[in-house]
């Protein structure tokens, strides 16, 4: 049944971006804004998963370069079949049917606006073997009234002969980090069309160079001006508007023809309106 | 350059603030805007510099310390902050020490700080 309710939803594809450190920006009333600075490396859709085919709508997504040669030969036929480079990152996301993007363009920066809020996933620094202190925030023991060596000790563990043994899920040392991690709503400050990054108030997880998704927050509402399914790079936007308007009929096949005789022309018509949307 | 420092640098010259060369122990006059409702004005700040971090990238601070109505004041202005009108340089002070923390704990005449006479502006500072 959730299936069901999933295709309702129109869902936007996410994008897979590179952590390339924090920095701040200083906002004209003086204030100054923490941002994480990802930058999108040649992201573009490796493949698609249709209703009819896979039984569900996804788009495929690879970002990053890899050398061929570095490759499997598995995923080196999935990105001839697709027509792109080798990708250093494949990750899929959930899209609704409308919001499919065609193999192998490219997403760029503009797929997201200021002022949006997005859900980052990463994984976080690993932090190895860590006591209960740090890994739980316990307090430990402690420092005099007859405590010796164990200041940093996690207290009583259960109680007595009754139940005899420690429950499931009792929080203990081990190991911290180097788990997927989600940071939910948080604002996109700004974008840079130019250099291919996004920059995002507060920190995500994971390392610098390390790779992290974003997708569109799902505790808040869309932005209106959001492009659905994603913002022109290499393909005119009116375009996609126009395919995705006419997916429930049955010229689909009439419309593929179109694109690829309009793509040349609209292409050039429409490359110097994207500037000037970007710029805004 | 990397990219981080490559937006470092293109904010601080977007942002485009005329640093004077100071360093602990300096005098200075900071120009500070504050705004009453809808209109802004600049406030004086006027004391010693007790410390200098982060270089001059784009998250550096400076504290200035004074004395306000026998209480001491400490403030801590961001350097590039946009906020910031002015800086001037009143007297340039000559100490030993990069961060100053000493003079809260002493007032009065052992609190003073001697005055560099051989002050050579450096050619690689703004």
């Amino acid at each position: 049944m959730w299936r069901l309710s999933f295709e309702e939803e129109i869902m936007r594809s996410g994008v897979i971006a590179k952590k390339i450190g924090m920095t701040r920006i200083f906002r004209e009333d003086g204030r100054q804004v923490p941002v994480t600075v990802l930058k999108l490396e040649k992201l573009q859709v490796v493949a698609q998963r249709t209703l009819e085919k896979d039984g569900y709508c996804a788009l495929k997504l690879g970002a990053g370069t890899v050398k061929a040669k570095n490759c499997n030969k598995a995923l080196r036929g999935q990105f001839s079949i697709a027509n792109v480079e080798p990708k250093k990152r494949l990750k899929e996301f959930r899209v609704s049917s409308d919001n499919l993007i065609d193999v192998g363009q490219e997403i760029g920066v503009g797929h997201y606006v200021e002022g949006q809020y997005v859900d980052v996933s990463g994984m976080s620094i690993g932090k190895g073997f860590a006591g209960a202190m740090k890994r739980h925030n316990f307090s430990g023991l402690r420092a005099s009234h007859g405590v010796s060596v164990s200041h940093r000790s996690h207290g009583s563990t259960g109680q007595c002969q009754d139940p005899g043994r420690v429950f499931k899920g009792k929080k203990m040392a081990g190991h911290l980090g180097d788990a997927s991690v989600t940071i939910q709503n948080l604002q996109v400050v700004r974008t840079d069309p130019d250099k291919g990054l996004i920059m995002i108030k507060g920190a995500v997880p994971g390392a610098k160079g390390g790779w992290v998704t974003l997708k569109d927050a799902v505790k808040k509402k869309a932005i209106v001006s959001v492009p659905y399914p994603t913002a022109a790079i290499s393909e005119p936007k009116a375009e996609i508007e126009m395919k995705s308007g006419e997916l429930g009929d049955d010229s689909q096949k009439l419309d593929d023809v179109k694109k690829s005789e309009d793509k040349p022309i609209t292409e050039g018509k429409n490359q110097p309106d994207l500037e000037i949307k970007d710029e805004s | 350059m990397n990219i981080i420092e490559q937006l470092d640098n293109d904010q601080i010259t977007k942002l485009g603030k005329n640093i004077p060369d100071f360093s602990p122990g300096d005098t200075l006059r900071v120009g500070y805007k504050v705004s009453e409702g809808s209109r802004s004005r600049v406030q004086n700040y006027e004391g010693v510099v007790i410390s200098r971090k982060g270089g001059d990238g784009i998250a550096a601070s400076f504290t200035v310390r004074k004395i306000s109505f026998g209480e001491g004041v400490e403030r801590v202005f961001p350097l590039h902050s946009p906020n910031i009108e002015n800086i001037t340089v009143v007297r340039r002070g000559k100490v030993r020490r990069a961060k100053l923390y000493y003079l809260r704990d002493r007032s009065g005449k052992s609190a003073r700080i001697a005055e560099k006479t051989n002050y050579k502006p450096s050619g690689s500072n703004k």
